[in-house]
């Protein structure tokens, strides 16, 4: 009878199955759910992008891009039902936008031969690219972020946190852990006391946490948040009156829809950021003309200039050229998954590329190599204009401290390749 | 005129008792099994086995186990999800720490140390019934969550707090890690799933089950002939446990690979798997797998439809398959309270009549 169920479902699957195309990208995205707010701009970016390309240039290198969304609900089981129903249309890499599912997809990927890009999360001992061959987490990764936190603390306290007490408010998932080993790390080299106060998911319920802030009253608050955690948290410390601009959460954490709930209230709240903010840039005229002007643009098309939504242009932007680099290198216009990874590892961004690409002075020039898979961890922090309903770049980009990370990201991704078997080296 | 009693002679008693009395059903039964085992791995691709087939199975575990507990012995239980975790994290501290010894072994083991915990948290049903007892299982399923984000020797440590399953084989095939092929994987659940069934099967028709269902229906009455119900509810606490425990261990390491205690084992996993037996019908082996299908493949079924067929966008498919999946389950439950068990054995009753009803 069981088979009797699943043949009756093998009909309209097997009809619905996806038509191939020239160049596939896969979108495992989120609309719904406890994480939509942030999954939703991200998307309709990523999505803008390359229908930018398709509608402007025809494509990437004269080939069509065709683009695959899925629904993951930020939920592991569905990433993974999402990875494989994409994988079998020849998608070229997988930017699953949840930390969660990239620990999921690291082993199948790599093991399928497709690459991962884990922008700003996902694992971040995968910078060791000697180690992990199919996984890409350029232009910086959560330790980065920690230490670049640490270093706007010290800039500000004039290089001296001794005494100072630090709290981090985090999702209690694989996501929100990340930093913490670092941020130890630093207290030891640092001498601040850190206290760790974790949120389940989905992280509505943060009563106990704030109240706990506001007994022991930490210096500074870093947050680890996402979806609908970030709201919550801003609101609660608003609530506890905790001052915002002690406030400081990672780039997950410093999106328009994160602070707007909280009214005026969270004015002041700093977030750290990998790339610039707003949308005065020259590509927004082509988005324009192209994507929203022609009814083209992707979901409700009001996210248009939101932090979330840069960020998902910028990682279609990296495929996109990344893409371009593989066809040059590989001489052909219909790349394979194995030739995106080759284009992905010999990837170079400069000031000038980004200028042609018309986002100037956004985002960091840097470098991929086979040692390197993560860039040079350069970041910056962003503080909420309440009253102008902004962001604002209020530092220059930093780098993070390379030599704590460095040997940390050695010691963890030899332990990944010695638990898997993996023999590490560079082709 | 299929379904037929007429003609099918019992010569002996074990005929008589046999799980299947009736040929038809017989003849179904080992079709259904001779498909899964011989025709199916050999057209099973990464799709199916990772989005349809293993999710299907290793639910049907969980499904049968819980049943066991609530369906059969009358016991609410929330902590599925909790037990789930303890057979996921069993297995992974079992694979890491023993690597020579063979992933069944790990998954059997792990299912008896599930079994222990279930035991313990068994406990408290020998004073508390009904909603009461749902709330002390609902502490379990916390309080095992908790524990694994806890104490981090259950992760060996890892600076995640993810456990991830090693590449282990059987006869020389691999079952867990990246490198295995759909028809291993689904084999190797697939043998799981028959076993647990087939015991299960076995333990309700038998004295075990019946002291479980006497319970059910009335412990008092049950206790004045005879019944002991320290020993019929924590029996049926292990063997739930058990099954439950096997699940948790095969979702982790051969379905999943990786996992996140709180995102995996979350208190909805607990409702999961209570829906699929409310839904295939409570007190029956048949309703634990119908009610798994119903649940794993149905979402599965419409995002195909919806998406990939008709071309919707995602998250109107998404919020739309919540509709549609609740709406069929209230439909459901009003036209059948007792769940699609019911509706399959009012089907046999429908079919041995027909084509003469009267």
């Amino acid at each position: 009878m069981k088979l009797k169920l699943i043949s009756a479902a093998v009909a309209a699957i097997v009809a619905a199955a996806p038509a191939m195309a020239d160049l596939t990208f896969s979108a495992l995205s989120y609309r719904t759910g406890p994480y939509a707010a942030n999954g939703i701009p991200f998307a309709d970016g990523y999505q803008d992008y390359f229908t930018l390309l398709n509608e402007r240039d025809g494509g990437i290198g004269g080939e069509k891009i065709n683009l695959v969304e899925c629904e993951t609900g930020y939920n592991t089981e569905k990433g993974v039902e999402c990875y494989e129903s994409t994988k079998g249309s020849g998608a070229l890499v997988y930017q699953p936008l949840s930390t969660g599912i990239t620990y999921q997809l690291i082993p199948k990927a790599t093991a399928d031969g497709i690459p991962v890009h884990s922008m700003g999360y996902g694992r971040t001992s995968a910078k060791n690219g000697a180690v992990f061959n199919n996984i890409f987490n350029y232009p910086a990764n959560y330790w980065d972020g920690a230490s670049v936190a640490i270093k706007h603390l010290l800039d500000l306290n004039g290089g001296d946190l001794k005494g100072k007490k630090i709290a981090l408010v985090y999702h209690n998932s694989a996501y929100g852990k990340e930093p913490i080993r670092t941020l130890e790390e630093l207290s030891k080299k640092h001498g601040y006391t850190l206290t760790q106060l974790a949120v389940d998911h989905p992280g509505q319920e943060q009563k106990s946490q704030w109240l706990q802030i506001r007994r022991e009253r930490p210096d500074y608050v870093i947050m680890w948040g996402w979806g609908v955690m970030n709201q919550v948290a801003i609101q609660e410390a608003v609530n506890i009156r905790y001052p915002m601009e002690n406030f400081i959460g990672i780039w997950w954490s410093g999106s328009e829809n994160d602070v707007l709930p909280a009214g005026e209230g969270a004015n002041g709240y700093k977030a750290l950021t990998f790339h610039n903010v707003g949308s005065d840039y020259p590509l927004y005229d082509d988005i324009k003309k192209y994507v929203v002007d022609a009814g083209k643009a992707a979901g409700a098309g009001d996210q248009l200039g939101t932090v979330l939504y840069n960020r998902g242009l910028y990682a279609a932007m990296l495929a996109a050229e990344a893409a371009k680099t593989a066809q040059a290198m590989h001489g052909t216009a219909t790349i394979t998954p194995q030739q995106m990874r080759d284009g992905m590892e010999n990837l170079e961004m400069t000031e000038d590329k980004m200028t042609a690409l018309g986002l100037p002075n956004f985002g960091p020039s840097f470098k991929v190599s086979c040692a390197n898979h993560g860039g040079d961890g350069f970041g910056a922090v962003t503080q909420w204009d309440a009253k102008a309903g902004k962001w604002n770049m209020i530092t220059e980009y930093m780098q993070s401290d390379q030599e704590v990370l460095n040997p940390l990201i050695a010691g963890d991704s030899e332990a990944y390749a010695k638990e898997n078997g993996i023999t590490p080296g560079c082709n | 005129m299929f379904y037929r009693e007429a003609g099918d002679f019992k010569t002996s008693y074990v005929d008589d008792n046999q799980t299947f009395p009736i040929k038809f059903d017989r003849y179904r039964y080992y079709f259904v099994l001779l498909f899964a085992f011989l025709v199916v791995p050999f057209v099973i691709n990464d799709y199916w086995v990772n989005a349809v087939f293993m999710p299907f199975l290793i639910y049907s575990i969980a499904a049968i186990g819980l049943n066991i507990l609530v369906g059969y012995c009358g016991q609410v239980s929330l902590g599925t999800g909790g037990f789930m975790a303890v057979g996921a994290y069993a297995c992974y501290k079992l694979m890491t720490a023993f690597p020579e010894v063979n992933i069944f072994f790990h998954v059997l083991l792990a299912g008896g140390v599930t079994a222990v915990v279930g035991v313990l948290f068994g406990l408290p049903s020998l004073r508390i019934k009904g909603f009461y007892l749902a709330v002390a299982t609902l502490a379990a399923q916390f309080f095992l969550v908790w524990l694994f984000n806890k104490v981090p020797w259950f992760y060996n440590y890892s600076a995640s707090g993810q456990i991830s399953s090693p590449e282990r084989t059987v006869f020389g095939y691999a079952v867990t890690g990246p490198h295995t092929s759909a028809w291993a994987t689904y084999l190797f659940c697939l043998v799981f799933v028959v076993l647990c069934a087939v015991i299960a099967r076995n333990l309700t028709r038998g004295t075990v089950g019946r002291k479980w269902m006497a319970i059910r229906d009335m412990d008092i009455a049950a206790e004045i002939i005879g019944v002991d119900p320290l020993r019929s509810k924590l029996s049926a606490f292990a063997v739930s446990s058990f099954f439950i425990g096997i699940s948790g261990a095969l979702f982790f390491s051969v379905y999943l690979g990786a996992v996140e205690v709180g995102e995996a084992f979350g208190i909805n996993k607990s409702f999961l798997v209570l829906f699929m037996i409310i839904i295939g019908g409570l007190g029956s082996i048949f309703g634990s797998f119908a009610g798994a299908a119903f649940l794993v493949l149905l979402p599965v079924l419409l995002k195909n439809v919806l998406v990939s067929g008709l071309g919707w966008p995602t998250d109107l498919a998404a919020h739309l398959e919540f509709m549609i999946v609740g709406g069929l389950i209230i439909t459901f439950l009003i036209a059948e309270p007792h769940g699609l068990a019911q509706l399959w054995r009012v089907a046999k009753e429908k079919l041995r009549l027909w084509p003469f009803p009267h």
